[in-house]
């Protein structure tokens, strides 16, 4: 990780922005539809990524923030009539809110007994999304969300999603490499250590917690606009432990790796759907082979090759 | 619009309160359902606990192992013919042989892996092994009927009471103490219990560790098929199943302490009473109670009432 992005990796990024903003011009509704919802979850991955990249905690509820935020939005924009810009605001405040309770807890914790209690708190959040019937619309999830006037239009909500997330992820990618993230990974790398050095390595672990939830709170909002529904199922465990496999098939160590991760499995699971019913077991062998022989994921990979070919010419 | 508040309060003039106070009959039944309850879901989590107790995996995939104990005790008993019994000894023996083959097969490759490999190893069997059930059974709803000896009710003199669930609230405390008994007093539960201190000791004394992997590895998940059958009479063997009991395994080992057998068991019947009463005071609210609990719990004791505080490089 270099803290200025290298002259190919700027350029890599550009090209994909540059590729993000031609997609509306290929007058593909199936096409704007994909791309949508594969940059919603590589926000949520990314997000994700702040946690267990950077400091090495590994939570198994990150679904929660989504649902929450997502809820929020939902509840506020059509139960409330408030208008997208407050609406949106609120709902990330919110998720910032339920994740500095929930990581006040968590951080305590670390290790298996970490994403234990992640998992606790967001099958709480999923038990109030289910019970909670009057406001969330139980187990036939939220549906009929009002997407405001402005946005309720393929091309313009695709371009709304490019903004939110492109500007998510610039953000998210300076935090992560100022000398906040440096000290994460320091607290990652040696907890005791960073601690003689003087970081406070619980509230460092704090704070990279509710990045990370408020980050998947947007992506969250953004999906049950995009959905015009938000279901219990996006708070249930399973959900987090997909969006998990994401960043890991991704690499972990490496900021956009999640997002390649998120792309990768979305568009496999869309392939494999047209022609088995059986995509779990496709993404657990994706998954086993991940674990078995692909440690840091597509990333890692790609540095191997890369290294590899360097050092064969 | 309802607030969150008025959601969970607890109602003081609810009518499940007025009759649990008014109506000791109606009590004593809630006790027994949230006992019998708690017993089944000590068997399952016992399991998970032990296998965490030693081997520091926490497997999701126990939940699966226990929807194909209540597939396989359908399988043997309504499919094959044979008695209840012999389902229950079925789904054992079934998971004993589908334990062994995921422990030799991919699970001793990952234990000087870390957590976050551990965990997803274990997803990604939950993945699988939900496909294969799909596979063998479909995704129809399966009803197993009560054993026939059991299908009465016995006079316990305040009330009546489904002899099956009396024959769980005895079932519990029986499987509770031969663990105990194994653990505490004999040589391989003493090797047992070595093997979750120093491994590397115990192997440079001899022990065949790897073989004592298996062993609690396959005795727990042989307890998650057990609860399964047992737990198949009112709880119809679905598709889906694997993902709640798996929660609610969890809360319980939390509540109790990961790895602790007396904390399994108190938090097992902390959790069928929670559920019980709970929906009783506040209709559906149970899941809400069980977590609150989870909470309070969490805030006075991060690591459960009977856990150890977890020390470095753990």
């Amino acid at each position: 990780m270099t803290d200025a992005m290298t002259r190919s990796a700027m350029a890599g990024c550009l090209i994909s922005l540059a590729l993000l903003i031609s997609v509306p011009l290929f007058q593909s509704a199936y096409l704007i539809d994909v791309v949508t919802e594969i940059l919603i979850y590589a926000l949520f991955a990314l997000s994700l990524n702040v946690i267990i990249g950077y400091s090495g905690n590994v939570s198994f509820g990150h679904a929660a923030y989504f649902a929450i935020g997502g809820y929020t939005n939902a509840i506020l924009l059509t139960s409330h009539g408030w208008a997208l810009v407050p609406s949106f605001v609120t709902s990330i405040l919110v998720t910032m809110i339920a994740a500095g309770f929930v990581a006040y807890f968590c951080t305590r914790l670390t290790n298996i007994y970490f994403a234990m209690l992640t998992l606790a708190f967001s099958m709480l959040v999923w038990a109030i999304a289910f019970k909670w019937r009057s406001v969330t619309g139980g187990d036939d999830g939220f549906v009929g969300i009002r997407v405001p006037e402005i946005i309720n239009n393929r091309a313009h909500f695709y371009y709304f999603t490019l903004i939110m997330v492109t500007a998510a992820t610039t953000l998210l990618w300076f935090i992560c490499h100022s000398a906040f993230g440096r000290t994460l990974v320091a607290v990652r790398e040696n907890a005791t250590r960073a601690g003689f050095v003087g970081v406070n390595t619980r509230l460092m672990r704090w704070w990279a917690f509710v990045v990370a939830g408020t980050f998947a709170g947007i992506a969250g909002a953004i999906f049950g606009m995009f959905h015009r529904g938000m279901y219990v199922e996006s708070a249930f465990w399973t959900q987090s432990a997909t969006v998990l496999i994401m960043t890991l098939l991704g690499g972990m160590f490496s900021f956009f790796g999640p997002a390649i991760g998120a792309a990768t499995l979305f568009i496999l699971e869309r392939i494999t759907n047209e022609y088995t019913e059986y995509w779990p077991t496709v993404l657990g062998c994706i998954l086993l082979v991940i674990l078995l022989f692909l440690p840091d994921g597509l990333a890692g990979l790609a540095r191997k090759v890369r290294s590899y070919v360097a050092g064969s010419n | 619009m309802e607030s969150l508040l008025e959601f969970i309060r607890i109602d003081m003039g609810s009518p499940g309160l007025a009759t649990l106070v008014s109506n000791p009959k109606f009590a004593f039944i809630q006790l027994l359902n949230s006992v019998s309850m708690g017993m089944n879901f000590f068997i399952i989590a016992a399991g998970l606990s032990l296998i965490f107790g030693v081997l520091k995996v926490i497997n999701f995939a126990h939940g699966a192992f226990y929807m194909f104990g209540a597939y396989i005790a359908y399988s043997v008993t309504e499919t094959m013919g044979l008695s209840f019994f012999w389902g229950v000894i079925g789904s054992a023996v079934g998971l004993v042989l589908l334990s062994v083959v995921i422990e030799r097969s991919l699970f001793r490759f990952v234990y000087d892996k870390e957590h976050l490999m551990q965990l997803l190893l274990t997803f990604a069997l939950v993945l699988i092994l939900g496909d294969v059930a799909k596979i063998i059974w479909g995704t129809d709803q399966y009803s197993v009927s009560y054993p026939a000896s059991l299908s009465g009710a016995t006079n316990l003199g305040i009330a009546y009471y489904p002899s099956y669930r009396l024959l769980l609230c005895i079932l519990g405390p029986v499987i509770f103490l031969a663990l105990w008994l194994f653990i505490e007093r004999t040589r391989w539960g003493r090797i047992t219990k070595a093997a979750t201190q120093n491994r590397e000791m115990l192997a440079a004394l001899g022990i065949n560790v790897p073989i004592i992997y298996t062993g609690v590895f396959v005795a727990g998940s042989a307890l998650a098929g057990i609860g399964g059958a047992l737990a198949s009479p009112f709880n119809s063997p679905t598709p889906g199943m694997d993902a709640i009991i798996i929660v609610e395994c969890f809360v319980i080992v939390i509540i109790g302490g990961l790895g602790s057998l007396w904390g399994t068991f108190v938090g097992a019947l902390i959790y069928g009473f929670v559920f019980n009463f709970g929906s009783v005071i506040v209709p559906n609210g149970q899941d809400i109670f069980a977590f609150l609990i989870l909470l309070v719990v969490l805030l006075i004791r991060p690591w459960g009432l009977f856990g150890r505080p977890e020390t470095e490089g753990q």
